[in-house]
């Protein structure tokens, strides 16, 4: 049986076929408009590619930035009504305090705080104002909003507020998604919020675009299930992304550098994206991407997501390479893609990365001739320069002193050196089609991350147990094999400046997948 | 509240805050947090909610002030990942100086500031503008401490009860007296576990004549001016770092890479090392920083070269933004700047408090950095 994973970037739709451990065919085709056609078109590509017999595919696993792309665009989001359960509580600091002002009015801006909410220890902190519920209910109608996001304090530690304010929504107004913080974030109220109003008003384009994937496999012939891929590298069932899209926010950089780990079989590296105008830098751990402990910022919104620790930087095959009175510049202005018509090894005019790579003999792309004639003092000067950048932003994303190996992949990976610093540089096959590599290879996974009371007999190891029990629940949930289910995370935070009576715990498993024989 | 009060300044003397000065705030402020004191974003937050609301911020010099006006300083309690999920109310500091005027019988006349490093710095600026009062340009520290009778008033005589503590829900607890300030503290700990776990408290007022002789002088404006320091130079691509030296008599010791890391937690305190492997004009060294909430001890090749109360700061080599304790990490690229504290914490008496062997270093002798005249440049 084989797998084939789908990369839906904004420029290009990479889709590649597994058998096992093996890369039969790897391509690449236009992202379009309506996503089925590119989609379409990348699946018609590797399967014949491949030459394999589609009814043979047990899996398809999708990895996107559509979600993301439309925050950072602010293009197709709904107007949503963004209700907080916690009164008194953050009466000062209403829902989407701290968004740019933009996309707040693009949300349309419908606020709402009522009493209810929980204390740290599960003593309820004001009991839910249910009528207050009920004349929101009537303004969502009244203003013909398409969806609701409703956060409550504490919810980590008790939804039942949350799930009740949910009933009362959909008996009030029939049909309308009520999103619940509790699903989508995790502690941290202004954050947490943040994320199940975007979520809310992503959720029609989630479900056509989720439709759209769906015609183009149909469309191709294929009907065995598909996924896509979320932030941590595991995947979601693909309905369940029609009520969670947000969860796909980081899964391009993850997918690329688990698609590193993949191809090389190292789980401990430091990955090396370089693109045509930037460089991602992330760390490796056990085959996972380490993990940001700030909050990220998404379209210029705070939110607490667990997104990979990656450091990017203006350096790419096509970034401008400037000589001036303090010395040679690299980047971080390029060229981007137009690399192919612009940089002198391919004809064009502008002094590029790349023909410093071509020149100092590191690369064999465009044409060597032209660029023999560039001065051999700048040229030796940029490509120092190159590897001061890179081997700066390697050694900021190590993880120990240990010497790991560096995975060079993306298009513009012909400027590494083969070494840096102590570190070995290693160049994978395929490596322009990691991303879709990556999203081949997801896993399923469940986590838990909320505050644990120590009373009533409850220990901090019970409560590990406890912690570690939910995840695996959620992760059999998600369609997780339980045989294969284990624990990758596990951490714990007694609650600093006060008696130890409170601890937040966060426990994360991942499986193989459960559905693999279609 | 409608009677004219007679007040004890002129508000020709007032300087009125911006927004850019509430942005250079929190990033000054998280400076001379000396990596503990914790975040001041929230706080900003609401100040920024404040100001759209029509309420002014405004500090006011020491000595522009009658010595016999009432001054009132309050400050955040409680644990911070409390914070982030069940926020404030927004008014709890309001209500602590209510709540202190009833129980004084006397207006309040201005508010004072117990901790200008972290979110302590931006907390009672909020209650000033809601409250109408001006903020007095000093704090208590100087910097960020981990306790309550850490501050130069309380070292210099001042007993910070009666207290006031109020909680979001409208709960207001006064502590009457307390013997001795360990013990405000520790009741306060307890009171702030039943009111979840957060609440704002008020100390008891100062005479204006002693906020000014005991008190940091100027440390908002100083605050202020390292923020805006950091974002000109960034803005100007010029060494941030370079700039916050120049201005708080301060010099970067160390420039290094974060090798080796070690945390946990202690009596409820964040405490730790970290080891640094020198780079640029420190290739071939080695230096460890010591932590106890704030950054307290940092050695050169295993011998100790700053102490607490001096500042030891962690900045970001390229960024030049101030580093806490929860951001630490392996491999971080950081630069050790070292800043003089004030004459008043360098005391016998100050150093009983808040010297080294407060922090359980006994071995360790409080050795001053010198005043710098002029940096060789």
């Amino acid at each position: 049986m084989y797998r084939v994973g789908v990369d839906v970037g904004g420029t290009n739709t990479d889709a590649v076929v597994l058998e096992g451990k093996s890369v039969l065919a790897g391509v690449k085709a236009s992202t379009t408009e309506d996503v089925t056609s590119g989609v379409l078109e990348a699946l018609e590509k590797v399967i014949a590619a491949s030459g394999i017999d589609r009814a043979k595919i047990a899996a398809v696993m999708i990895g996107t930035t559509h979600f993301t792309n439309a925050v950072i665009e602010r293009r197709h989001m709904d107007e949503v009504a963004a209700i907080r359960l916690g009164l008194p509580s953050g009466a000062g600091l209403p829902p989407m305090v701290d968004w740019p002002d933009d996309l707040r009015d693009i949300v349309g801006n419908h606020g709402y705080q009522v009493k209810g909410g929980y204390e740290f220890d599960g003593r309820v902190l004001s009991p839910l104002d249910e009528d207050a519920i009920v004349r929101i209910a009537g303004d969502v109608r009244a203003k013909g909003l398409k969806a609701a996001a409703v956060t409550c304090v504490f919810s980590g530690i008790n939804d039942a507020m949350e799930r009740r304010t949910k009933e009362i929504l959909q008996e009030q107004c029939p049909g309308l998604p009520v999103v619940m913080s509790k699903d989508i974030g995790r502690h941290g109220l202004l954050a947490r919020e943040s994320a199940a109003i975007m979520n809310a008003s992503l959720l029609s384009l989630a479900d056509r675009t989720v439709t759209a994937f769906g015609k183009a496999l149909t469309a191709a012939g294929i009907t065995c299930p598909f996924y896509i891929t979320q932030n941590d590298g595991t995947l979601m069932a693909a309905d369940v992304v029609r009520s969670f899209p947000v969860l796909t926010f980081a899964s391009g950089p993850t997918n690329s550098m688990r698609g590193a780990a993949f191809l090389t079989g190292i789980k401990d590296a430091v990955v090396v994206d370089v693109g045509g105008t930037t460089s991602d830098v992330g760390s490796l751990s056990h085959g996972f991407p380490r993990q940001a402990s700030t909050t990220v910022d998404i379209g210029g919104v705070r939110t607490n997501f667990r997104m990979p620790d990656v450091f990017s930087i203006g350096l790419g095959g096509g970034s401008l390479v400037v000589n001036t009175d303090s010395g040679v510049t690299v980047g971080p202005k390029s060229v981007g893609y137009r690399v192919r018509t612009d940089a002198i090894c391919f004809g064009g005019a502008t002094l590029t990365a790349t023909d410093i790579a071509v020149a100092s003999n590191k690369a064999d792309v465009g044409d060597r001739a032209l660029v023999a004639k560039l001065d051999q003092t700048l040229v030796a000067a940029a490509m120092l320069k190159i590897n001061q950048m890179l081997e700066a932003c390697v050694e900021r994303s190590r993880i120990s002193s240990t010497p790991v190996p560096v995975i060079a992949v993306g298009g513009g990976s012909i400027l590494m050196p083969d070494r840096i610093g102590d570190l070995e540089v290693i160049r994978p096959e395929n490596f322009a089609v990691a991303n879709a590599v990556g999203a081949a290879i997801a896993q399923i996974s469940g986590e838990t991350d909320r505050v644990f009371s120590l009373i009533d007999g409850r220990t901090r190891e019970t409560a590990l147990a406890e912690a570690e029990a939910e995840a695996r629940e959620k992760a059999v949930a998600a369609g997780a094999l339980v045989e294969t289910l284990e624990v990758i995370e596990r951490e714990d935070m007694p609650l600093a400046y006060l008696p130890g009576n409170a601890t937040r715990i966060h426990v994360k498993v991942v499986g193989e997948m459960g559905a693999h024989h279609g | 509240m409608a009677e004219a009060r007679k007040l004890k300044y002129d508000e020709a003397d007032l300087r009125t805050l911006t927004v850019e000065d509430l942005d250079a705030l929190e990033i000054g402020a998280g400076i001379l947090g000396t990596g503990g004191g914790g975040n001041p974003y929230q706080g900003k937050l609401l100040a920024l909610q404040a100001m759209k609301e029509g309420y002014e911020m405004k500090i006011l010099a020491t000595d522009r002030i009658e010595g016999d006006a009432l001054c009132m300083s309050i400050g955040g309690i409680g644990a911070p990942v409390v914070g982030v999920e069940r926020l404030r109310e927004g008014r709890e500091g309001l209500r602590c100086l209510r709540a202190m005027e009833d129980l004084i019988r006397a207006p309040i006349d201005a508010m004072v500031c117990e901790e200008i490093g972290g979110a302590n710095a931006i907390n009672p600026l909020v209650t000033a503008a809601l409250g109408g009062l001006p903020m007095l340009d000093c704090d208590g520290m100087g910097r960020a401490f981990p306790e309550m009778q850490m501050t130069t008033f309380s070292i210099y005589g001042h007993s910070s009860t009666p207290s006031v503590m109020c909680d979001l829900h409208g709960n207001a607890v006064i502590f009457s007296h307390a013997v001795s300030e360990v013990w405000h503290e520790r009741m306060a700990r307890a009171c702030v576990v039943a009111q979840g776990g957060g609440a704002m408290l008020a100390t008891a007022p100062m005479q204006a004549h002693y906020v000014h002789q005991y008190g940091i002088p100027k440390s908002y404006t100083k605050a202020i001016a390292l923020g805006e320091a950091v974002i000109r130079a960034r803005k100007a691509q010029e060494d941030p770092i370079a700039a916050v030296c120049a201005l708080e008599g301060g010099r970067r010791i160390f420039n290094g890479k974060i090798s080796d890391l070690k945390r946990h937690l202690r009596g409820g305190f964040s405490v730790g090392d970290i080891e640094l492997t020198g780079f640029d004009d420190c290739t071939g060294q080695s230096a460890g920083v010591a932590i106890q909430n704030e950054f307290l001890i940092f050695r050169r090749n295993g011998e100790v070269e700053v102490t607490v109360p001096d500042l030891i700061v962690l900045l970001d080599v390229d960024t030049g933004y101030p580093i806490t304790t929860e951001m630490l990490r392996y491999g971080q690229r950081v630069a050790v700047v070292a800043i003089p504290c004030h004459d008043l914490l360098r005391s016998a008496r100050a150093l009983e408090v808040v010297g080294p062997a407060a922090f359980g270093y006994p071995e360790i002798a409080f050795s001053p950095l010198p005043a710098l005249a002029q940096t060789a440049a």
